[in-house]
């Protein structure tokens, strides 16, 4: 506490003496814009990373370009332990997070940290959860593929890019304990490398069921391969997808959203936070992010600051006591 | 017909002054980025991704820019496997078994130009089979289940024997013990963490780009500081000799059949989702020493053995931009990267690319044809220029190599505990070589474990606990079957082989016995 506190102190000093200007004055503006992608090329929160920054520049708000930095390890353990102890007073800095980082959180999947650790900056989007079946399936409801699971659950197969106890898994369970199924442990989930190789053994006939986000489904429903049977938004999305029923609209109350955002580290000072949350807002609210996300299948959340942080708290938490429920934290 | 001439519109769209440019200089920073040992494929590409993003490049330019830069890596990575013994990627390190010895061998010249045109082979038809195949392929991808890439996984172990056929108990080791490093990780059938002693670097598993770099790279350093000056030790020895760079005809012709089977192998494994690039140029190896290799000569610097993994993962090179292309579903690392490119271009992957984006997909495709012949062109005409490592005297090379795989580690992790991680496997491979341990099982191993295991375990639990789902299918028991006579008639008959052909051992620091 008190090493840390004087750590904290001693680079507040050296940040001082060394831009005193910058600290002081309302308008800050990084020096070198840095984006952590807790994961290789190639994920989700590589693409946070690299598209917030290809708009962040496109646009202007930050000066210059933001360099993306992958550090994979630990399903984001690596990345967050890193900010917390060797970077927590870095301004320049901010790291992709996403409905999993929250879960890992809540989980204890992170030894020793934990998400007050960091400060929350903001939302980029959420990608709604949705099940699908292939489209020669003869189910055609979600409440039809539940009961089967409820009379036979050993038949249905739901294949998803998450681990066991992931995203993927938890927005199945949250359907199936709305629909009444008494041990949602009965249902059984099979983990892929990613949602891709999921929908493909979808198709290849090896599952029964495939649970995902939007965007991963996107590209096969277009083709007409899968029907998306519910999205687990609060109510129908627009455009395109306004054909697929929610889950709501069909007696069962689950909502998954897989959001998307940034953290920054927890030393970052206020006028460094305010400016990042600042700029997400307004990059939020630019007709080039909306563009960005009506290409990707991303909905709107739009919170920012404080709100976001109340947002990860309670999601967190919801998140936390479902994992104990469903017995995968004891 | 209608394909061809959407090839042609494609070609109009690659052929363009700027697009050509950025093809060359994609060919050109990949064959580097490809032999330096630590930077693959995939790190390349991730590394020009900004560049392309800076340039204000669209989509079509972006693509070529960094597809050139992957064809150009997967040639590059030979480079450093033949004259160094250190593969650049992980697809080379069965270029390494021949090429290092033929380079001992003083035909350096020759294995680098032979092995440019095995490449040029592989990558050149699995190109025209992407695009002649491609919607068919797709329905090859969707008859491998769980089962069936399980039984292609063991079949793959099983060929094993035919890489060291030297010592089996040996090699049984060593896959056994790249097994056991596949293990650690967070379990994702179960979400609980094996062997990672509460250390979160450890929760992702290991990553064989650390293990490939400690075991080959710093482990021939140390090997090199055990024996300095000691009568063993290479830096007294005069320079290899750089031999021929044109190889005749009659070599490259002597390989001709060997490239056309293993440039379809490489791509039929290429195509195949979690397969990749490694599995095609490891099962293209073993496949053919085990049809071609008559007077046991593979591992000692049998120009087909350069030939046969070099067309092999070339040709999955190309495969793999068929689950990509095709089905939005990436066949490799690498081909998960160039997607993550497509999504920030804001073009949807999906069954529908082809309809969706037909420039995108052709312009693509005519500038792998391009990138391909540039880099044939380039490489042969470097090979001289790439032979000079081999003249510069080890007690500068090999620090240069240390070095290298330090920085090469460090920049695609970040985190110093991978560089110990690097150091703790240069020291495995160290005993291991003692031992004399072959090490490629130790990657194999490391590298399929996990999805082997995997595959099996989702398998076994879709059927609910039932292990005939295994042999479920004709093709599970067609993979089976090859992988059982493949297993089982080497014992039979290469113990009558070998005691007639008693082979002479290479010294210690050959990776191939």
């Amino acid at each position: 506490m008190s090493f840390d506190s004087i750590r904290r102190g001693v680079a507040v000093a050296t940040f001082v003496v060394a831009a005193p200007f910058a600290a002081m004055a309302q308008d800050f503006t990084p020096e070198n814009p840095e984006c952590i992608a807790p994961a290789n090329p190639g994920g989700g929160w590589d693409f946070t990373c690299r598209q917030v920054g290809k708009v962040l520049q496109d646009t202007g708000l930050i000066p210059s370009t933001m360099q993306v930095v992958n550090l994979s390890g630990g399903g984001g353990g690596v990345a967050f332990a890193e900010v917390v102890n060797k970077r927590n007073d870095d301004n320049d800095l901010v790291v992709a997070a996403s409905t999993a980082t929250a879960t890992r959180l809540a989980q204890g999947a992170f030894p020793g940290n934990t998400m007050d650790q960091v400060r929350w900056l903001g939302s980029i989007g959420a990608d709604y959860g949705v099940i699908a079946v292939s489209a020669d399936s003869e189910v055609d409801t979600l409440p039809d593929l539940l009961e089967q699971v409820r009379s036979n659950p050993s038949e249905v197969n739901f294949g998803g890019g998450s681990a066991v106890g992931g995203w993927d898994h938890l927005k199945v369970l949250i359907a199936a304990q709305e629909a009444g199924v008494e041990d949602v442990r009965e249902v059984k989930y099979i983990a892929f490398a990613g949602g891709g190789e999921a929908v493909t053994q979808l198709l290849a006939g090896s599952l029964q069921a495939f649970t995902g986000d939007l965007s991963e489904a996107q590209g096969f429903v277009e083709s007409g391969d899968i029907k998306v049977l519910a999205v687990l938004a609060p109510e129908r999305l627009d455009g395109e997808f306004s054909e697929m029923p929610t889950a709501r609209e069909q007696g069962i109350d689950a909502i998954g959203a897989n959001w998307r955002g940034f953290y920054a580290p927890g030393g970052m000072s206020d006028a460094a936070y305010n400016y990042w949350v600042a700029q997400l807002d307004t990059l939020y609210a630019s007709d080039e992010w909306q563009a960005v996300m009506e290409a990707n299948g991303l909905a709107p959340l739009d919170l920012h600051g404080e709100e976001f942080q109340a947002f990860v708290a309670e999601s967190v938490a919801n998140i936390e006591s479902l994992s104990r429920e469903i017995g995968i934290l004891q | 017909m209608e394909t061809l001439s959407n090839l042609g519109d494609g070609f109009l769209i690659a052929m363009t002054w700027q697009n050509l440019f950025l093809a060359l200089m994609g060919c050109f920073l990949g064959t580097i980025m490809g032999a330096l040992p630590g930077l693959g494929p995939s790190n390349g590409v991730a590394i020009l991704i900004p560049l392309a993003f800076t340039l204000g490049l669209g989509a079509t330019p972006s693509l070529i820019l960094l597809t050139s830069v992957y064809y150009g890596a997967m040639y590059g990575g030979r480079i450093s496997s033949i004259l160094l013994n250190i593969p650049g990627d992980e697809p080379a390190m069965m270029t390494c078994l021949d090429g290092y010895p033929m380079a001992q061998k003083g035909r350096a010249g020759e294995a680098l130009a032979l092995s440019g045109v095995a490449s040029f082979v592989g990558a050149f038809f699995a190109t025209w089979g992407l695009v002649l195949l491609a919607p068919q392929l797709v329905k090859v991808a969707l008859l491998f289940g769980p089962a069936e890439y399980f039984a292609l996984f063991t079949l793959a172990f099983a060929t094993l024997g035919g890489i060291a056929a030297t010592n089996q108990a040996k090699s049984a080791f060593a896959a056994a013990l790249g097994l056991g490093l596949a293990m650690v990780g967070v379990d994702t059938q179960t979400g609980v963490p094996r062997l990672t002693f509460g250390e979160v670097h450890l929760y992702d598993g290991i990553d064989f780009l650390i293990a490939i770099v400690g075991l080959f790279a710093l482990s021939e350093v140390f090997v090199f500081l055990e024996h300095r000056g000691t009568d063993r030790d290479i830096s007294t020895k005069p320079p290899t000799e750089v031999g021929k760079i044109i190889p005749s005809w009659s070599l490259i012709r002597s390989c001709i059949p060997t490239m056309g089977r293993t440039t379809v192998l490489g791509f039929i494994a290429g195509v195949l989702p979690g397969a990749g690039a490694s599995l095609g140029s490891f099962i293209s190896y073993s496949m053919e020493k085990r049809l071609v290799d008559k007077d046991k000569t593979f591992g000692t610097g049998d120009p087909r053995g350069v030939a046969a993994p070099e067309a092999g993962n070339n040709a999955a090179a190309g495969g793999a931009l068929v689950p990509m292309l095709a089905l939005g579903v990436p066949g490799s690392g690498t081909t998960a990267v160039l997607l993550a490119v497509l999504l920030a271009l804001n073009i949807t992957p999906g069954p529908l690319l082809f309809t969706q984006n037909p420039d995108v997909v052709w312009g693509l495709i005519a500038a792998l044809f391009i990138g391909n012949f540039m880099l044939l062109a380039m490489n042969i005409p470097m090979v001289g220029l790439f032979t000079r490592v081999l003249l510069v005297p080890p007690r500068i090379l090999m620090p240069i190599v240390a070095m290298i795989s330090f920085v090469g580690i460090y920049g695609i992790s970040g985190s110093p505990f991978e560089l110990l991680m690097m150091v703790g496997f240069g020291v495995m491979g160290w005993v291991l070589r003692k031992l004399d341990v072959p090490l490629v099982p130790v990657i194999l191993g490391t590298l399929l474990g996990n999805e082997m295991e995997v595959n099996f375990r989702r398998a076994v639990e879709i059927s609910n606990g039932d292990y005939s789902v295994l042999i479920g299918s004709p093709l599970a028991i067609g993979l089976w079957t090859v992988a059982i006579v493949g297993f089982i008639l080497p014992i039979v008959i290469g113990g009558r082989i070998k005691r007639r052909m008693h082979m002479s051992r290479d010294e210690e620091g050959s990776i191939s016995d």
